[in-house]
């Protein structure tokens, strides 16, 4: 296993050098100029230039690449062009606020979805069985967006339970965190639970067919025995995929939920750079985030291990 | 799996264990919570903090928090002084500046008439109308501790106009060693002698900005006035908060959680006006001007008679019912220089305000022999005040005769394109739409869109050197008639030749909560004079 991992991290250098040079060449190829959103609407196309040598981007594009890529490997992914601050503390600052959305939504989602799906295979054809098939085409359907802002109006606006927006760091108390943590991570997890929800269901389906199920029923195992010990377990490996995957996807930013919690998580940090061409911060989230994607689903892959003992690397 | 576990349990016992931390922390930060502090969101968030690189309203707006100036514009326009004093002598070619008592940087180092001398050659090194302040300029010396001489070559009417400059670029004050930074590269330290202090530490690019307020600070005694008077803090904190939502920010607002939002969009404003807790008032009421731009260089608006064409067959009243819709926030105006300033006045604009000239238009048109050459005509989608006036010039010009390619892109891409001279084939363009506050165009020096440098000449590039006549006269006028009168034949003139396309004036009004007392009106917002109730 521990040489497996090792081949695995490996592997992942040059993925991340690809990206590197990918993501480099194509900001370099995306119309759009840092300059002018410092110099602002007034200045005239001399100052503009001057900002620019300025910043150097006058310079050959491979000179840039050499000299950015040499940061890279000392672990220095450069300056903001546009506010002057390190990229890696601006990362640092908005690291906290999605982790900890990331987290609170897969747990919930896991927490609420994996049972769901479970009795909904279970009681397959029954009612249960259509009403949660039902709540989790409708927790794909409805936009994030619409969820959030019915959370909004019925707990924060009408019963001024919880506050708007915002983000606290745990640092500050737990109750001022939860309390600006919990509708954003409602509204996320509606899809979420859908997802998994709908993922176990059909896992846990296809293995409740299976002759060693069979078997353990005909031992007299008592019923919720065979589903988690038996089923679930045998069914979880799609499931840990998707919860994956997931989990990555909040990672690398919700920007929409963000916005309309106003959470200054990385993802509205990635957009913000995108619409001004700010390349240094561009280019270090998504270094950030392809390398936890590797990450990620090397766990996945680990997690298999644990879960199937067929599985072997 | 256990180490799985074993993270799973450090994130779940965090909490308890932070529990203690928090504790300490609440302890700390109860001095924090008991401050009193605005919250503010603005129309932007703060990226580029020196207000001398930058023409962005919202590093101006920081500039007035922790920078002052020589000089300030009050409400009726007229100069006053604010670090300084200022007397001129009889020849009006020397102006003497004296520092007033009391004035230290945020490092506690005194204000010395070097620094102002520096700063002040920091700002117009990039300003226009600093720029033609220092062509008319012989000498800018410190002649000691306190007094700064500015000596001319020849009698220039606009001097304090120009040290008073109320927009972008205003001529903010600093410390020599950081006004020594080369113009086009940022600063790196926000030191100033203003009001508020940068609160360094809690700055989040696209996050938050925060202030405090700056205790040895000495605010003038006469009553404030746009940015003139009496600065006088009333809070012990501002944070300006980024909210990229605007609904959000409107229900932090009534919620409580928000104090101030800079500027709510128009279709909200009903929601805010109906609460009982909330303020909604404009407080800049030159408000903004909305207008069109052609390129100069290459065809068809080479041709000043398909222009002309082109300004005929646009109206303000359609633009304005687009883009604002709700005429209470709007206004049909000819002017130039903005309704509601000295320098007023409406000639040459009559089809545009009376929505008469698409006949013409037509008519000129084909005498102008237009051959069918499609204008490219830039929309930026994703900027709300901007994406409607490139709608209605297309249908309009179109039914002038006009064939239009209106080309639909982000705000970048437009700022990016608008700086190549290449023709449009090449990536160039032939028109694009932009605002500006109405104290950035209110007269024809700080007017850009007024400049007849050619290729030096701000996006367009008319070259007219009829124009800088008279810029030129304007700036030498030695009376506010005769400044009027040159305005007028100038803006006669400007028109006639189409060098830009007035689309009318528009307010965006401000909403805060009913706790605040003391805002201030102005063509930038000021957070001095600003009481909160408890």
């Amino acid at each position: 296993m521990f040489g497996y991992l090792v081949r695995r991290v490996l592997a992942a250098i040059p993925v991340m050098g690809v990206v590197a040079v990918f993501v480099f060449l194509l900001l370099r190829l995306t119309p759009g100029d840092p300059a002018a959103i410092i110099a602002g609407d007034q200045a005239s196309p001399e100052q503009l230039e001057r900002i620019r040598i300025s910043l150097g981007l006058n310079e050959p594009i491979y000179t840039q690449f050499f000299t950015w890529i040499g940061k890279v490997l000392r672990g220095d992914l450069g300056v903001s062009l546009i506010s002057q601050v390190p990229v890696v503390q601006m990362i640092g600052q908005r690291i906290e606020p999605t982790v900890s959305l990331a987290l609170s939504t897969i747990i919930l989602s896991i927490v609420v979805a994996v049972p769901l799906g479970v009795i909904a295979a279970w009681k397959h054809g029954s009612l249960v069985d259509k009403g949660v098939m039902s709540l989790s085409v409708l927790g794909f359907s409805i936009p994030v967006f619409v969820i959030g802002y019915i959370l909004i109006q019925i707990f924060a606006i009408e019963l001024k339970w919880l506050p708007v927006q915002g983000f606290r760091s745990l640092s500050r108390g737990l109750w001022p965190f939860f309390e600006r943590a919990l509708l954003p991570t409602l509204t996320l997890s509606f899809i979420y639970i859908a997802l998994i929800a709908r993922m176990t269901r059909a896992a846990v389906l296809d293995v409740l067919g299976e002759d060693y199920v069979r078997t353990a029923r005909a031992k007299g195992i008592a019923e919720h025995a065979v589903l988690l010990r038996h089923a679930l377990r045998n069914a979880a490996v799609p499931v840990i995929t998707v919860i994956g995957t997931g989990f990555a996807l909040l990672i690398s930013g919700v920007v929409v939920t963000e916005s309309v919690f106003n959470l200054p998580g990385i993802g509205r940090l990635t957009v913000d750079a995108v619409l001004a061409r700010d390349y240094p911060v561009i280019q270090g989230m998504i270094l950030l985030t392809s390398g936890l994607y590797v990450l990620i689903n090397l766990l996945i892959d680990v997690a298999y291990t644990l879960l199937d003992p067929r599985i072997r690397y | 799996m256990v180490d799985v576990v074993r993270v799973l349990r450090r994130w779940v016992c965090r909490p308890a264990l932070l529990s203690g931390v928090a504790v300490s922390a609440a302890m700390t930060l109860s001095a924090a919570a008991e401050a009193k502090t605005l919250t503010a969101v603005m129309h932007s968030d703060l990226r580029v903090t020196d207000p001398i690189i930058t023409t962005a309203y919202i590093t101006r707006n920081h500039g007035y928090m922790i920078f002052d100036t020589l000089l300030a514009l009050d409400e009726a326009f007229k100069v006053r002084p604010q670090m300084a004093d200022w007397k001129v002598s009889d020849d009006r070619l020397t102006y003497t500046f004296t520092l007033r008592d009391g004035l230290k940087w945020h490092d506690g180092k005194p204000v010395t008439a070097e620094d102002c001398v520096a700063s002040l050659k920091r700002w117009a090194a990039r300003d226009g109308m600093g720029q033609k302040l220092m062509d008319m300029t012989a000498s800018l010396t410190a002649s000691d501790e306190r007094t700064i001489t500015l000596k001319l070559k020849e009698p220039y009417g606009l001097v304090l106009e120009s040290i008073a400059k109320p927009s972008s670029i205003v001529p903010f004050m600093m410390p020599r060693r950081i006004a020594e930074t080369p113009p086009d590269k940022a600063i790196g330290e926000q030191i100033g002698s203003g009001p508020f202090r940068f609160v360094q530490a809690e700055f989040q690019p696209g996050v938050k900005a925060v202030y405090e307020k700056n205790k040895d600070y000495v605010p003038r005694a006469e009553k404030a006035s746009w940015a003139a008077g009496g600065k006088v803090v009333k809070v012990d904190r501002v944070e300006w908060i980024t909210m990229p939502d605007a609904q959000t920010a409107v229900n932090a607002l009534m919620s409580g959680e928000i104090d101030f939002i800079e500027q709510p969009p128009i279709d909200l404003l009903p929601i805010l006006a109906a609460s009982k807790e909330v303020k909604v008032h404009n407080t800049n009421a030159l408000g903004y001007q909305t207008m069109g731009r052609m390129n100069f260089l290459h065809p068809p608006f080479d041709n000043p008679k398909i222009r002309r064409a082109a300004l005929l067959a646009l109206n303000q009243k359609d633009v304005l019912d687009a883009l604002i819709g709700n005429p209470q926030y709007y206004r049909i105006c000819g002017a130039m220089f903005v309704c509601g300033t000295p320098l007023e006045t409406e000639v040459g604009a009559e089809t545009l305000v009376r929505k008469t000239g698409m006949e013409e238009a037509k008519k000129l048109l084909a005498e102008a022999g237009y051959d069918g050459t499609p204008i490219v005509l830039m929309q930026p989608t994703d900027v709300g005040t901007l994406k409607a006036q490139p709608i209605v010039a297309s249908q309009l010009l179109r039914a002038a005769g006009f064939k239009v390619d209106m080309q639909a892109m982000d705000w970048q891409t437009l700022v990016t394109r608008r700086a190549s001279q290449k023709p449009p084939k090449e990536g160039g363009w032939n028109m694009f739409f932009t605002n500006w506050v109405g104290a950035d165009v209110f007269n024809p020096l700080v007017n850009v869109s007024l400049n007849g440098r050619g290729r030096g000449a701000w996006f367009g590039w008319p070259d007219d050197p009829k124009l800088e006549a008279f810029r030129d006269a304007y700036s030498r006028a030695g009376s506010l008639d005769e400044q009027k009168t040159i305005a007028r034949d100038l803006q006669a003139y400007a028109y006639e030749q189409a060098i830009y396309i007035p689309l009318g004036q528009y307010i965006v009004p401000s909403a805060w909560r009913t706790e605040l007392t003391g805002v201030l009106d102005g063509p930038a917002p000021y957070f001095w004079n600003i009481d909160k109730a408890d």
